[in-house]
C-alpha cells in the first residue's frame, strides 16, 4: 500500500519539480519571480491539446509543441515585459506585479477562446496499460512522467554544471555585473533562460493535463501556488532544491490523501511546508534568500 | 631592477586618451586627461586617493561615459561601446573590490572568463557535437594553464570564497587573462597583500608582461609600481601632473608635493615618492 502511494507521489512530485525548476531558474538567473509561469504552463497544455485534436499529433509531438509554444511565449513575455523593466532598473517587486498581469491576460484569453469548462486530451493518446511489479501497479502514464521528468531535469542540471553555457548562467546568477564585464552576453542568456524555463513549464502542463485528465484556464493558478511553495522550500534559485522540494510536495499530497483524507490534501501539504520552513527559514538548500542557480 | 623592456620606440599607441574629462554633478573628477599607452610593457598610473584613477579605468572599460574627450583603442573609438563589447575588443580588467564568482571553483571562474573567446554555439551544446567537446576540453586546459601563471594550479577545484585575500586577487588576474586581452588593466593588484605575497605577484606580473601582454596598472604600493613599470603617469585632482620613468617621477617636485602637501591624506603610501627623495 505504501509502496503504491510512493509511486503515485513520485509521478506527481516529478511534475511539480519540472514546473518549479523553470520557475526557480528564472529567479536564479534573472532575479525575477515570474508569476506568469502558471499561465504559461496552462497555455502549453492547451497548445498541445490543439495540436493533438486538430493535427492528430502523437504524444511526443504534442510535448514538442508544448515546449516550443510555451518557450516562445516565455521569450515574448521577457521581451515585452521583463526587458523594459530591466532597462529601467525597476525594483524587483515591479516585475512580480507585471507578470501577475500577464498571467491574468493569458488566462482570460484562453477562457475567451476555449471557454471555462474542462477539456481533455483524447483517451487514446496515452496507452492505458499498467505494469505490475510485486503488487505495485504503475500505469504507462506514470512511468512516462517519471522517466521524462528525470531525463529533462538531469539534462538541465548537467548543462548547468558541465558546460560553458551553464557556467555563464551560474556566473550571471551570482553577479550579472561581473559576468557582463567579462564579455558574457547577459541579455542573450536572459532570453535563453526565459525560453527554456517556459518550455519546461509547458511540458509540465501537458503532463498534469494527462495525469488529472483535465485542462481548464485556471489550472495554472494552483500550480503557481505550489511552485512558489516548492522553490521557497528548496531555497530560492537552487536547482537541487526545486527538485527535492517538488518531490516532497508530491509525497506530502499523496500521503495526506491516503491517510488523512482528500479534502485535507493541500492543508496538510502546506502545513508540513510551514513546519519545515520554521526549522530551515532559508529553505532546504538556500544559503541566503538571494539569487543563485 | 627588472626593467626588461623600454616603452620607447613604439610608434602607434595601443590606447590613447584624448582630452578626457568626466564630471559628477559639479565635481570635476577628471579634467582634460591626455595619455598614450604604447604596445608592450607595464604602464603605471599613480596619485593620491581620490585623484580619479579608478574613474580612468571605468571610462576605458565603458562603465562610465566621458563628459568630453575620446578614447581610442587600436584605432577603434570606444565611445558608446558597451563594456562587454570592449572586453571583446581586447581590454580586460581586475577590480579594486574583488568581484569573483564566490560559489564557483577556481577552474570554473577562469572558464567563465573564457566565455567571450569561445565561439561556441547553442546547437553545438544541445547536440553535444565533437566541436563542443573539443572546446570544453580546450577551455579546461587553458584555464589550468592561466591558473599556473599565478601559481594557483594546485587549488583548481577549491571554491573561490575559500581563498585568502591575496589568492583571490591572483584568481581575478587569471580570469581577466582568460579573454586573452591586448590590454590588461589592474586596479590595485596588491591591495591587502603581505610583503611576501607582493614580491611573488611582482614576478608573476613581470612574467605575464614578458608573454606579450600590455599591462596598465593603478597601484598605491610604490615599491611595486616602481619595481615593475617602465613608464608612470601621476594623476592629482583629476589632472596628469607628471609622466616619465620611475627615477624621474621619484624626484619630481610636483609629485612630491601632491603626496606630501596634503596632511590629511591618510593613504600616503608607504615608500611614497617623496620618502625616497
Amino acid at each position: 500500500m505504501l509502496a503504491q502511494q510512493l509511486v503515485n507521489a513520485l509521478s506527481l512530485g516529478c511534475v511539480y519539480a519540472l514546473f518549479a525548476l523553470g520557475f526557480t531558474l528564472i529567479f536564479g538567473v534573472l532575479g525575477v519571480i515570474n508569476l506568469s509561469h502558471g499561465a504559461v504552463f496552462m497555455v502549453g497544455a492547451y497548445a498541445a491539446e490543439q495540436a493533438v485534436s486538430h493535427l492528430g499529433l502523437p504524444l511526443w509531438g504534442a510535448l514538442i509543441v508544448a515546449f516550443a509554444f510555451s518557450g516562445v511565449l516565455g521569450l515574448v513575455i521577457d521581451l515585452l515585459v521583463l526587458r523594459p523593466l530591466r532597462a529601467r532598473n525597476a525594483p524587483h517587486l515591479i516585475p512580480m506585479i507585471a507578470t501577475i498581469g500577464v498571467g491574468i491576460i493569458l488566462t482570460n484569453a484562453i477562457q475567451g477562446i476555449f471557454g471555462a469548462q474542462n477539456i481533455r486530451f483524447p483517451e487514446q493518446l496515452v496507452s492505458n496499460r499498467t505494469i505490475s511489479v510485486e503488487g505495485i501497479d504503475v500505469t504507462a502514464l506514470e512511468l512516462g512522467i517519471i522517466l521524462l521528468s528525470f531525463m529533462l531535469m538531469a539534462l538541465l542540471l548537467l548543462a548547468l554544471k558541465k558546460t560553458q553555457l551553464g557556467r555563464a548562467l551560474r556566473a550571471i546568477a551570482e553577479s550579472p555585473r561581473a559576468a557582463y564585464l567579462l564579455g558574457i552576453n547577459v541579455e542573450g542568456l536572459f532570453y535563453l533562460t526565459s525560453f527554456v524555463a517556459a518550455g519546461l513549464g509547458g511540458i509540465a502542463g501537458v503532463l498534469i493535463g494527462l495525469y488529472s485528465n483535465a485542462l481548464f484556464p485556471l489550472m495554472g493558478k494552483s500550480m503557481l501556488e505550489k511552485g512558489i511553495a516548492v522553490i521557497i522550500l528548496g531555497g530560492m534559485g537552487d536547482m537541487r532544491g526545486a527538485l527535492i522540494g517538488g518531490l516532497f510536495l508530491g509525497l506530502a499530497e499523496v500521503l495526506s490523501v491516503a491517510y488523512v483524507g482528500s479534502s485535507m490534501r493541500d492543508a496538510v501539504a502546506f502545513g508540513l511546508l510551514f513546519l519545515i520552513l520554521l526549522i530551515r527559514p532559508r529553505g532546504l538548500f538556500g544559503t541566503l534568500m538571494e539569487r543563485k542557480v | 631592477m627588472g626593467r626588461h623592456r623600454t616603452a620607447a620606440g613604439v610608434s602607434t599607441p595601443l590606447l590613447r586618451l584624448d582630452g578626457l574629462s568626466r564630471h559628477f554633478g559639479g565635481l570635476m573628477v577628471l579634467q582634460d586627461v591626455n595619455l598614450e599607452i604604447p604596445r608592450g610593457g607595464i604602464f603605471g598610473l599613480i596619485g593620491p586617493n581620490g585623484a580619479g584613477k579608478t574613474t580612468v579605468f571605468n571610462l576605458i572599460t565603458g562603465l562610465l561615459a566621458p563628459t568630453s574627450g575620446r578614447i581610442e583603442f587600436e584605432h577603434h573609438s570606444l565611445s558608446g561601446c558597451s563594456p562587454h563589447r570592449i572586453t571583446r575588443l581586447g581590454i580586460a580588467r581586475t577590480f579594486q573590490n574583488i568581484r569573483l564568482f564566490r560559489e564557483m571553483s577556481l577552474l570554473e571562474n577562469v572558464m567563465v572568463g573564457l566565455h567571450a573567446k569561445l565561439g561556441y554555439r547553442t546547437h553545438d551544446l544541445i547536440l553535444a557535437t565533437g566541436h563542443f567537446r573539443r572546446d570544453e576540453r580546450a577551455a579546461r586546459e587553458r584555464a589550468r594553464e592561466l591558473l599556473s601563471w599565478v601559481r594557483l594550479d594546485h587549488k583548481l577545484s577549491d571554491r573561490a570564497d575559500n581563498l585568502s585575500y591575496g589568492d583571490q586577487r591572483k584568481l581575478e588576474l587569471a580570469r581577466a587573462l582568460a579573454s586573452n586581452p591586448k590590454l590588461l588593466l589592474l586596479d590595485e593588484p596588491v591591495a591587502g597583500m603581505n610583503s611576501g605575497e607582493k614580491d611573488a605577484l611582482m614576478s608573476d606580473v613581470r612574467r605575464i608582461s614578458e608573454r606579450g601582454y600590455t599591462i596598465f596598472m593603478i597601484e598605491h604600493d610604490m615599491r611595486f609600481v616602481m619595481g615593475l613599470c617602465q613608464d608612470i603617469a601621476v594623476l592629482n585632482f583629476g589632472r596628469i601632473i607628471a609622466r616619465g620613468a620611475p627615477d624621474a617621477i621619484r624626484v619630481n617636485a610636483e609629485v612630491i608635493e601632491a603626496y606630501l602637501g596634503r596632511e590629511d591624506d591618510d593613504a600616503a603610501p608607504d615608500g611614497a615618492p617623496g620618502a625616497a627623495a
